[in-house]
């Protein structure tokens, strides 16, 4: 238990105590609390404020710390989470090093969730601001360390995202490496025929980006190659690459992004996939398109979250929807290219599978046009019936089968109302009846229950294209391990807040977008891209890093060697030094306290979260008054 | 402590008519303390028998912070922390549920109903979970009635 004797110098504590208007004076006897606060031991000044984190009430804080001399300070309000910074930064213009402050939350904890109970609320306040003294009395003041940051990235993947995220580094003038395990830059758009909304085609689009790649000299390209080992912090990484066939090569960076895609599910074992050649994935379909290799097709019919939603894997994937629904507006638009593609194929090469837009749709101005496919929404329900056996413009008949469509946003939605122009059927299936592909006479058939018309139906298709999930890379959980930075629990990599820091990882230095964090369509992984770039740019340009003071502190006199924390630290902050003794590389501690925890011989010291302050706070916890 | 006031809390089911837990809350920074904030500003009314120590990962925890609380007249211990793969020190909470379970066994070998002691994840979103468990747990404790250190059993 801490004692007194700890302390050196006596402890000049000031308690500020505030009202916050009502929110805390309205349920709390604020008044008492103060009063209660000025017997607290080594307290030499207290007072309560109507709003502490105000103006008047900063200044009450600066003009009472060198009135009193005060050398710690006690703010008792509301929530560390927002207003620590606010407080700290008072403290430290008057002089107080910003960890001589202890928050008290007597709002969010007290006065707001006991609104109807004020003297229990009250006491409950007490009891808090005691804790906080108690603290208050061990804390010691710290300094924060510099590190200087190598001023060059990482990138590893060569994808969209990898690609924009190395231009725009490169761009700034940092030297990138990017690695990439394929035998060229491009990644999963190389494989795709057209893109959703542009009338180019996936090689159009992506080339121009390659080609910026190639001519950026801030750029150097690795490709065949992997990361072999990462050794090091933010600001400070040494990073081995290996290449096929050529030796490893070592470069240090400051930042690291991870760009390394996704890849679609293989329906291994669903829906005749593998059974009958015509049962394909949309995958397939755009490289069945690039070859030119389409069968005759009368009617095609897709089938959507193809092992998704529930069945291999639980989530949505995002952009096959609007990937089926880019596909079938292909087929309906380029109906007499397509049609019987290897029978004929020398009239099938003649012309180019995506770009004609449809006659119609030339003839109208934009606007207009806009309005049309918008009004078509609310026809869906009608149109499912009424479609039925209906003669498609187009000359196939092509059929979506969906849990519901996500189409979400205007341009996506639009192309959606395209599609049905187009008549495109959307039937709906619901989970526990999926539709079965089968054959019949060796013809490919889909069995259905159509929900609107409640019945059992059947569709003789030429074609299945099944659109299955976005999955992460089978490699991801290796490169994970090397980067520290955790996958979630559907093998994607997991960013530091899904809203507030989507592209950084919660170790600091390493960024990530694309695919790999989530399915995503190419836009979204290039906005991604310049993101984490930019956020990567924020330590290199800086040239520096400022580490909080919260770290673990290695007692050498009492250390075994045992190894423990080293094994327990889940970054890595901890190593064996040569005489076998642990010791912390302050740069990348985050200050979790695991290993204080760990540590058989007591040997680590959490700084500003030692076992004496929150011994102390525990104890005063539980004091009898 | 405050000896037991008649009216208050008469919303909460009390075992002993004077019996006024004392329960300790140990919450990790980014989720639990931050779902403690969020049931505050959604004005989730609760018992105010818990109190709560903010550290950084519900790893931070150290089993003889449990052990101490207990000896000094704890009626209850709850560490809170992030969700098993959302921990914010990557997978800190993994060793805390470890941790907890061992220290389960040890309290009974004290003398110590295991029930007195109680590990919850809870996210920065789950204002809701965050009331319900100090609801429940208030209700347990209250059950067992004062710890064997405050001369109960
Ligand atoms: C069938 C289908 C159709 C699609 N159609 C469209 C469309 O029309 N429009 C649209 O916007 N989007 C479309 N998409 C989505 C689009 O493919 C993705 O948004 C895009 O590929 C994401 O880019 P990325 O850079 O994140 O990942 P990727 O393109 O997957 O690139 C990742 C790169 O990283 C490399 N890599 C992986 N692991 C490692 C490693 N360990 N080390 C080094 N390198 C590694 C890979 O080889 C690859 O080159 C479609 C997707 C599918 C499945
Ligand atoms: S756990 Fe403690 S004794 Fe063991 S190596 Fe780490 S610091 Fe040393
Ligand atoms: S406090 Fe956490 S991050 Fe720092 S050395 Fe210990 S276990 Fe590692």
């Amino acid at each position: 238990m801490p004692e007194d004797t700890n302390i050196e110098k006596k402890p000049r504590i000031g308690v500020f105590i505030c009202h916050c208007g009502s929110n805390i004076g309205g349920f709390v006897d604020v008044k008492a609390v103060t009063e209660y606060a000025s017997t607290l031991p080594d307290v030499v000044y207290a007072t309560d404020n109507l709003y502490t984190c105000a103006e008047d009430g900063l200044n009450n804080i600066k003009e009472s710390i060198k009135e009193h001399n005060l050398d710690r300070v006690v703010v008792s309000s509301c929530t560390p989470r927002t207003h620590a910074p606010l407080f700290q930064r008072t403290c430290e213009a008057a002089g107080v090093n910003k960890y001589m402050f202890t928050f008290v939350n007597i709002r969010e904890h007290c006065s707001w969730v006991h609104m109807k109970e004020k003297e229990k609320a009250t006491q409950k306040a007490k009891d808090l601001v005691r804790m906080g003294v108690a603290r208050a009395r061990f804390l010691e003041p710290q300094e924060e360390t510099k590190i200087d940051v190598t001023p060059a990235a990482l990138v590893v993947g060569g994808g969209v995202a990898g690609m924009t995220a190395a231009l725009s580094l490169a761009n700034m003038g940092f030297p990138v490496h990017l690695v990439e395990k394929e035998k060229e830059l491009g990644g999963f758009v190389k494989n795709l025929h057209g893109l959703m909304m542009t009338k180019k085609s996936a090689n159009e689009a992506i080339q121009p980006l390659i080609d910026k790649v190639n001519a950026q000299k801030n750029i150097t390209q690795y490709v065949n190659s992997h990361v072999a080992t990462v050794e090091g912090f933010i600001g400070n990484y040494d990073v081995s690459i290996g290449t096929e066939g050529s030796e490893s090569k070592e470069v240090k960076v400051g930042a690291i992004i991870v760009a390394t895609g996704a890849i679609p599910l293989v329906p291994e074992g669903l829906f005749g996939y593998k059974e009958h050649p015509n049962v394909v994935t949309s995958m397939e379909f755009e490289e069945l398109c690039n070859k030119k290799e389409i069968p005759k097709l009368k009617s095609v019919a897709f089938i959507q979250c193809a092992g998704a939603r529930g069945q291999k894997v639980s989530y949505c994937s995002r952009i096959c929807c609007n990937v089926a629904i880019k596909t079938a507006i292909n087929i309906a638009e380029n109906r007499d290219n397509m049609l019987g593609a290897t029978e004929e194929k020398a009239e099938a090469e003649a012309g180019q599978v995506v770009e004609e837009p449809a006659a119609e749709m030339k003839a109208e101005d934009e606007g207009l046009e806009r309005r049309r496919r918008r009004r078509g929404r609310g026809r869906r329900e009608a149109d499912e019936a009424a479609d039925e056996g209906g003669a498609p413009s187009s000359g196939v008949e092509i059929t979506v089968f969906n849990r519901d469509v996500m189409a979400y946003g205007v341009e996506h939605e639009l192309e959606f109302n395209k599609a049905r122009e187009k008549r495109v059927k959307f039937i709906r299936y619901l989970p526990d009846n999926l539709p079965k592909v089968s054959t019949k006479d060796g013809k490919l058939e889909v069995g259905y229950f159509h929900e609107t018309l409640k019945m059992e139906r059947t569709m003789p298709v030429d074609m299945v294209i099944l659109s299955t999930p976005l999955v992460s890379q089978p490699d991801a959980a290796t490169l994970s391990q090397l980067l520290k930075v955790p996958l979630g629990q559907d093998g994607f990599f997991q960013e530091a807040h899904v809203k507030l820091r989507p592209v950084d990882f919660a170790t600091d230095g390493v960024y990530v977008c694309g695919t790999c964090r989530g399915p995503a369509d190419i836009a979204e992984a290039a906005s991604q891209a310049s993101a984490a770039a930019s956020r990567a740019a924020i330590p290199l340009a800086n040239g520096y890093v400022q580490a909080e003071a919260l770290t673990s502190r290695v007692d050498e006199t009492k250390c075994t060697g045992c190894g423990t924390c080293v094994e327990v630290c889940p970054y890595g902050a901890l190593r064996k030094n040569d005489d076998g003794i642990s010791e912390v590389i302050v740069a990348a501690c985050k200050g979790c306290g695991c290993c204080g925890a760990t540590c058989p011989e007591g040997a680590i010291t959490m700084t500003h979260y030692t076992d004496q302050q929150l011994l102390a706070e525990a104890k005063a916890a539980l004091e009898e008054v | 402590m405050s000896s037991a006031t008649p009216n208050a809390g008469g919303e909460h089911k009390l075992e002993q008519e004077d019996f006024e837990p004392r329960i300790l809350v140990f919450c990790c920074n980014w989720c639990s303390y931050a779902g403690a904030d969020l049931a505050g500003v959604s004005r989730l009314q609760m018992p105010p028998h818990f109190r709560v120590i903010r550290v950084m990962c519900s790893a931070r925890v150290d089993p003889e912070f449990v052990l101490r609380a207990f000896q000094k007249g704890a009626d209850g211990v709850l560490v809170a922390g992030c969700h098993p793969a959302d921990c914010h020190y990557i997978g800190g909470n993994y060793r805390t549920r470890r941790r907890i379970a061992l220290l389960r066994i040890l309290l009974q070998q004290f003398g110590f109903d295991p029930g007195r002691l109680k590990l919850e994840w809870i996210s920065a979103g789950e204002g809701e979970r965050f009331q319900k468990t100090i609801v429940e747990f208030t209700d347990v404790v209250n059950e067992l009635g004062p710890s064997p250190v405050r001369g109960g059993d």
